[in-house]
């Protein structure tokens, strides 16, 4: 499984999740399915946890949600997934994640060190929903 | 006839179609409709009593159901029902 991002589209999720520090920040991938999972273009989305719960947890309401379902369309592309950060933690899913997350979708997690985007990792649930099995992430020009 | 909107985690259970065209003059009666031709989708969207699980939500146009009479929200032939899930973590 391999999720193929812009290099400049990379750069406007670290914009985001940069800015979010040191909350979590979120949004959707949007692009199309195949071979290689290929993100056309991303929706950054407001994160609507209670105040004090975005230091550690992301929440995209179904308005929202909605809103970037209608985005896609328009742009003639689905939504393939989900990006968010961990401040101060490492790129990889919680617990919580995985409680919370659909299958099918890549769920392309940032870890922000002290205000910085540092790595992503991208991930994908098992139809079980047992675990999240890593996707390789090829970032093209 | 209603069309309602499979969002992307759950087309693999309609076999990949992102639309299907149910009967219904209700939500209720909508969902019905796909969980008869759709199956595999039920459980994905309720509970066994039949009620909606807790992530899951359905729009009539943008309007949340919820919002509205719930399951028992009516349908116009035209109308546009869409299956929106909650999205969360951290």
């Amino acid at each position: 499984m391999t999720l193929a991002i812009p290099s400049t589209l990379l750069g406007e999720i670290y914009a985001v999740v940069e800015r979010a520090y040191p909350e979590e920040g979120a949004g959707f991938l949007l692009g199309s399915d195949g071979p290689v999972r290929r993100v056309a273009s991303v929706f950054p989305l407001a994160n609507a946890s209670e105040d004090a719960a975005r230091r550690n947890r992301y929440l995209i309401t179904p308005e929202d949600y909605l809103k970037g379902e209608l985005e896609a369309e328009a742009q003639g592309i689905d939504i393939i997934g989900v990006f968010h950060s961990h401040p101060d933690h490492p790129e990889r899913p919680s617990e919580f994640d995985r409680e919370w997350a659909q299958p099918y979708f890549s769920y392309l997690i940032t870890s922000v060190q002290s205000g910085r985007a540092i790595e992503s990792r991208s991930w994908r649930l098992t139809d079980d929903r047992a675990q999240f099995i890593e996707e390789a992430i090829e970032i093209t020009l | 006839m209603p069309v309602l909107r499979i969002p992307t985690p759950l087309r693999v259970y309609t076999g990949g179609q992102s639309d299907v065209t149910v009967s219904g003059v209700t939500v209720s009666a909508a969902l019905a409709d796909l969980t008869a031709r759709h199956p595999d989708i039920r459980p994905h969207i309720m509970k066994d009593d039949g009620e909606l699980r807790a992530y899951v939500n359905l729009f009539r146009g943008e309007e949340n159901v919820a919002n509205l009479q719930g399951l028992q929200t009516p349908l116009a032939e035209d109308d546009r029902l869409r299956i929106i899930p909650s999205i969360a973590g951290g």
